[in-house]
Order: structure tokens, then C-alpha cells, then sequence
């Protein structure tokens, strides 16, 4: 149970580090490091294949490319200027706005059953591969597509410089 | 496994969702006060994550695995967003020499 409380503890106080820190390679570190919570998350709620690709996907893939396209840029000399405070409380008085908006309508709803692994294989490659490729097969076809046309756009993003320069 | 069902059998599902709103909350907050442009794409990746764990919360509770693959799918959505968002902020960085988003108000109308 305190595990729990430890890891989301955790989680919330990097993802406000990721938000507030003024170096934008500190945010992707801090992000890596929110994303590793998020991993022990589902480790705690048996969903180990969704654990593994997690880890793979953001903390390996996604996190390696936001940290080469930040060095690619070279932006760490223009850091933010941290003037316009009215619009960063602003910000901030509308997102707590949202939190608290969320967190009565929950109030409202009263207390929870806590949450009972009846099926305790339920996370795993074998269920959600049958899952999957049976009953969202169509989905999964779908998001092959999505993925080779963002592949293209990218391509296509990065191909048309030297034509127009 | 024995261990791992006995230490979520004591969590509210409550519990979740307070804490996927309250990480939903920074992500919005993020997007709303940064002005680096590739910081407010982490924001967004914060707050698909919030949904994602949200999912996965909810498919334990059920016993479904329905919301395991939907997580899958917001996964993949997710890496295609990122593939496209940051090539295109490379274009933009590469004609306007930055990435604050107030300078980049040339799509206003």
C-alpha cells in the first residue's frame, strides 16, 4: 500500500519539476525520471507488458529524441525570459482551476472499492496479444497506417529545405 | 506475484484518479506557462501519460483487457506525434532561428 503512495508521491513531484525547471535538458531528465514512475505504476498494477513497452518506447526512444533534437538546436544560450509573470500565474491559477474542478466532481462520487486482480494474467504478452489481434485487429491496422504516414511527414518535413533555401 | 496483488488490493481506485488528474493538471499548466516549444510538447506527453495510467488503473479494476490496448494505441499515437511535432518545430527553428512560442505568430489570422 505505501509503495504506492511513495511512487505517486514521486511522480508528482518530478512532473512539477519537468513544468518549473528553467533548463530545458533538466525538463527531459526530469521527464525520464517521471516516466520511470509511471513504469513501477504499472509493474504495481500487473500490467507488465504495458510496463516493458514503456520503458522501451518513451525512456529509450521518444526521450533519446527530444534530447537530440535539443542539443540540435543548441538552445541552452536563449534560455526563457522570465518576465511576463502575469501570464505564468495566470497559468498557473488556471490549471489549479481544472485540478480542482476534477478533484470535487471525484469527492462527489463518494468512496471506492479498492482495486482486486480477479484475473491476475491479465497484463500479460499472451492476453493482450490474443486482445489484440482478435478484437482489435481493424485499430492495430489502422495505427500501422497512422505510423507509416507520420513517418513520411517527417521524412518529407526534413527533405524540404534545400530545395526552397 | 502473490506480493504485487496483495499491494494493490489496499489502493482506491480513487486513488488514481486523483493522482491522473492532479498529473493531467501540471501537464495543462506546463502548456499554458512555458514558452519553449518542445517543453510544451513534454507537457502534452505528461498529460497522455496521466491517461495512460488512468486506462490501465481502470482495466485492472474491471478485469478487461480492453484499456491495456488502448494504452497501446495512445502509445503509437503518441510516438507519431512526437516524430511529426519535432520535425516540424526543426523547420521552424531552422527559418525563424527559435522556438518561443511568441515569436511564432505567423499563423494568426
Amino acid at each position: 500500500m505505501s509503495t504506492f503512495y511513495v511512487i505517486a508521491f514521486l511522480s508528482i513531484v518530478f512532473s512539477l519539476l519537468v513544468i518549473f525547471a528553467k533548463n530545458p535538458v533538466h525538463s527531459v531528465l526530469y521527464l525520464i525520471l517521471t516516466f520511470f514512475t509511471f513504469t513501477i505504476h504499472y509493474i504495481l498494477l500487473n500490467a507488465q507488458f504495458l510496463a516493458v513497452v514503456n520503458f522501451i518506447v518513451y525512456m529509450g526512444a521518444i526521450m533519446v529524441l527530444f534530447l537530440f533534437v535539443m542539443m540540435l538546436l543548441n538552445l541552452n544560450k536563449d534560455t526563457e525570459p522570465g518576465k511576463h509573470y502575469l501570464v505564468k500565474i495566470a497559468g498557473v491559477v488556471a490549471g489549479g482551476c481544472l485540478l480542482v474542478t476534477i478533484v470535487a466532481s471525484v469527492k462527489a462520487l463518494g468512496k471506492s472499492q479498492p482495486i482486486i486482480l480477479e484475473n491476475t494474467n491479465l497484463g500479460l504478452v499472451k492476453n493482450l496479444g490474443k486482445v489484440l489481434f482478435g478484437e482489435f485487429l481493424l485499430p492495430f491496422e489502422v495505427s500501422s497506417v497512422l505510423l507509416l504516414s507520420a513517418m513520411l511527414g517527417a521524412v518529407l518535413l526534413a527533405k524540404k529545405e534545400p530545395k526552397t533555401a | 506475484m502473490e506480493n504485487i496483488t496483495h499491494t494493490i488490493q489496499t489502493v482506491p481506485l480513487n486513488h488514481y484518479i486523483l493522482l491522473s488528474a492532479i498529473i493531467f493538471a501540471i501537464g495543462v499548466t506546463g502548456v499554458l506557462i512555458r514558452r519553449n516549444a518542445i517543453v510544451i510538447f513534454m507537457s502534452v506527453e505528461l498529460m497522455l501519460n496521466a491517461v495512460n495510467l488512468l486506462l490501465t488503473a481502470f482495466s485492472a479494476y474491471r478485469g478487461d483487457a480492453s484499456g491495456q490496448v488502448f494504452v497501446f494505441f495512445v502509445m503509437a499515437l503518441a510516438a507519431a506525434e512526437v516524430a511529426v511535432g519535432l520535425a516540424i518545430i526543426v523547420m521552424i527553428y531552422r527559418n525563424t532561428n527559435s522556438i518561443d512560442i511568441n515569436v511564432l505568430n505567423r499563423l494568426k489570422w
